[in-house]
C-alpha cells in the first residue's frame, strides 16, 4: 500500500527467478479411464501470482490439490522450496472454493484454526487471527458465525485463516466463484492491495479470463482433458494504478482477447 | 406435545423426528401454540371421556385424579424406579456402544463391512419379536429388560452415527488435513462436531426406541414397573389409573427426548443457540 511496500514488491518480483514451487513431469489418472493431467512441467517463481486458467475439466483444481499435498500424483513430482511434496506442509496454505469454514465456530476461531491445529496457545493465535481479520477487512465481525456472513465475507475468513499460518505459498482454488460479482471485484482489488503488504507466492485457480489477467503476473493456460500446459502468458500490466485504469489498460484488454482466442476452440 | 408423542409409542419412531423438528424452531408464539394444542387435546379427551365413547375410556379429569392417587400411594414412583433402572442402563450402553460402533464404521472400511449389514438387518427386523427369546435365555430379571432396551435402541443409534460420519463435509476434512491437522484432531475438531446433529438425531430415535423396549419387556415378560402398573390396573378395570400410568410414561419419554436436543446445542452447536 505504501511506497516502501511497493518498492519491496518491485524488488521481489525482479529477482523472481528462483522458483518456490516446481512441478516435474506430473501426471494424474483417476482409475484407468480418466487421465486428468499429463506431463505437466511448471515453475512458480517466488513472490508472484500465477493463475491456472482453463475450461472446466482441464484438471486445474487437481493440479492445485496435488501441489497442496491433498491428492497424490500418479507420476511425476512436486517440489516446494526444494523439498519433495508428500502431503500438506506448513509452507503452503489452501483457500477453498466452498470456504470450508467450521459452521460451529466464530470468525476468530475459524481464522485461527490453522494455528489451533498447530497447538499455538489461545491468546497468541487469536491475536494473530484478529490481525489478519482486520487485514482482510472484517474487523467487527470477529464473534459472528459463518452463517451470519455473506459469501464474500466468508471467503475473507478463509483467506485470513490461510494468511494466519504464515505460509510462503498460498493456494487459492477458485476462491471467488461462489461470491457475487460486486463482491468479487472488490475482493480482487483487495487481494492486489494485500499482495503489496504480504509477500507471498500465490497460485490461483480460476475459470475467469478477466480475473486471471487482472490479478496475475503469469497465467498458465491448460488444455482440456488430459490437462496439459498449452501456453504461459505474462500480462505485463503495471498494477500501481487504480483498478479502473487497469481494467481499461490496452495491455489488459489485449491479453484478455488473446487468451479468449486461444480458449474459444475448447468451448462447447 | 402429548398428541405427537401418543403416536410415538403406538406408531413408531418417526414421531420423535417430528418432535425434534418442532422444538428446533421454538419461540414465544410457537410455545403459545403448543400450549394451545395441549389444552385442546386435553379438552377433546375430557369431552370424549364424558360422552362416553367407551366404558374403558375415562375423561381427562378422572385420569388426573387417578394420577394423584397412584402418586400418593407410592405405586407410581416405585414403578418408575423399576422401569428407569433397566432403561437408563440399556440406553447408556446402547449410546456408548452405538456411537463408538457407528463412528468407527464411518471411519474405517473394515468395520463398515463387518458392522453395517448386521445393523441394517437389526433395524429392519421387528426386534420386538425377539423379546420372548431373550426371556427364554436370560429369564425375567434385569438382564432381559436391559437387553430388550439395547436391541431396540442400538441399531438406530449406530446407523445414524455411521451415516453422520459419512456425511461430514469432505471439504472440511480436506481443510483440516491441509492445515496439518492430525487424524485425532480431524476426528475431534471436525468430524464429530460436524456429525453431531445426525448422531443426536439417532440418539433421540434410539432413546424413544429404548422406551418402547422397556415397556414391551414389562408387558411381555417381567411384570414389574410401569408395564406392570398398566397391566394390573387394566385387569381390575381401574381404567383411570391405567391411563394415568400410560400418559405419565409418554410425557416422561417426550421430555427426555426434548432435553437431549438442548444438551446437543449446548455441547456442540453454539451457533444455533440464538435460534433455539
Amino acid at each position: 500500500m505504501t511506497a516502501a511496500a511497493r518498492a519491496v514488491r518491485a524488488i521481489s518480483s525482479a529477482d523472481a527467478a528462483k522458483p518456490v514451487v516446481e512441478v516435474r513431469n506430473l501426471g494424474k489418472r483417476y482409475g484407468s479411464q480418466v487421465e486428468a493431467l499429463r506431463d505437466i512441467n511448471l515453475d512458480f517463481p517466488a513472490g508472484q501470482l500465477t493463475s491456472l486458467l482453463g475450461p472446466s475439466g482441464c484438471g486445474k483444481t487437481t493440479l492445485l490439490k496435488i501441489i497442496a499435498g491433498l491428492l497424490p500424483a500418479t507420476n511425476g513430482e512436486v517440489f516446494v522450496n526444494g523439498q519433495k511434496v508428500t502431503g500438506p506442509g506448513p509452507e503452503r496454505a489452501f483457500v477453498f472454493q466452498d470456504f470450508a469454514l467450521l459452521p460451529w465456530a466464530t470468525v476468530v476461531r475459524n481464522a485461527a484454526f490453522g494455528l489451533e491445529l498447530r497447538g499455538v496457545p489461545v491468546a497468541e493465535r487469536e491475536k494473530t487471527a484478529r490481525h489478519y481479520i482486520d487485514q482482510v477487512g472484517l474487523s467487527g465481525f470477529e464473534n459472528r458465525y459463518p452463517h451470519e456472513l455473506s459469501g464474500g465475507m466468508r471467503q475473507r475468513v478463509g483467506l485470513a485463516r490461510a494468511l494466519a499460518v504464515n505460509a510462503d505459498v498460498l493456494l487459492l482454488d477458485e476462491p471467488f466463484s461462489a461470491v457475487d460479482e460486486q463482491n468479487r471485484r472488490k475482493f480482487q482489488e483487495d487481494l492486489l492491495k494485500l499482495r503489496q503488504v504480504e509477500n507471498k507466492t500465490l497460485i490461483f485457480v480460476t475459470h475467469s479470463i478477466e480475473e486471471a489477467v487482472y490479478l496475475s503476473d503469469r497465467i498458465v493456460l491448460l488444455s482440456p482433458r488430459p490437462g496439459r500446459v498449452s501456453e504461459v502468458i505474462e500480462p505485463r500490466i503495471s498494477r500501481d494504478r487504480s483498478p479502473d485504469q487497469i481494467r481499461r489498460d490496452s495491455a489488459y484488454l489485449d491479453t484478455v482477447e488473446t487468451i479468449w482466442r486461444g480458449l474459444r476452440d475448447y468451448a462447447d | 406435545m402429548s398428541v405427537q408423542t401418543n403416536s410415538q409409542i403406538a406408531g413408531g419412531v418417526d414421531a420423535a423426528r417430528e418432535g425434534a423438528a418442532t422444538t428446533a424452531t421454538s419461540g414465544e408464539s410457537i410455545l403459545l401454540w403448543r400450549l394451545a394444542s395441549i389444552v385442546l387435546f386435553c379438552l377433546a379427551w375430557e369431552i370424549a371421556g364424558r360422552i362416553p365413547i367407551n366404558v374403558a375410556f375415562p375423561p381427562f379429569s378422572e385420569v388426573v385424579m387417578a394420577f394423584g392417587r397412584i402418586v400418593a400411594d407410592g405405586t407410581l414412583p416405585a414403578a418408575f424406579l423399576d422401569t428407569l433402572q433397566p432403561l437408563v442402563i440399556g440406553v447408556f450402553l446402547a449410546t456408548a456402544v452405538g456411537i463408538v460402533m457407528g463412528v468407527g464404521m464411518g471411519l474405517r472400511e473394515e468395520l463398515e463391512w463387518a458392522g453395517v449389514p448386521v445393523f441394517v438387518v437389526m433395524q429392519a427386523a421387528p426386534m420386538a419379536a425377539l423379546i420372548p427369546l431373550i426371556t427364554f435365555i436370560y429369564g425375567i430379571g434385569l438382564t432381559a429388560k436391559v437387553l430388550s432396551v439395547i436391541i431396540l435402541a442400538l441399531p438406530v443409534i449406530a446407523l445414524n452415527g455411521y451415516k453422520a460420519v459419512r456425511n461430514v463435509s469432505p471439504s472440511l476434512r480436506a481443510m483440516c488435513r491441509s492445515f496439518l491437522g492430525s487424524r485425532r484432531q480431524e476426528i475431534f475438531k471436525v468430524i464429530l462436531p460436524d456429525a453431531s446433529p445426525m448422531i443426536f438425531a439417532g440418539l433421540r430415535l434410539g432413546i424413544s426406541a429404548g422406551f418402547v423396549g422397556v415397556i414391551l419387556a414389562e408387558l411381555l415378560i417381567t411384570p414389574t414397573g410401569i408395564g406392570d402398573l398398566i397391566t394390573y390396573h387394566r385387569s381390575i378395570a381401574n381404567y383411570s389409573e391405567m391411563y394415568a400410568a400410560i400418559a405419565t410414561i409418554i410425557l416422561f419419554a417426550a421430555i427426555t427426548v426434548g432435553l437431549l436436543e438442548r444438551i446437543e446445542i449446548a455441547l456442540f452447536r453454539p451457533e444455533k443457540k440464538e435460534h433455539a
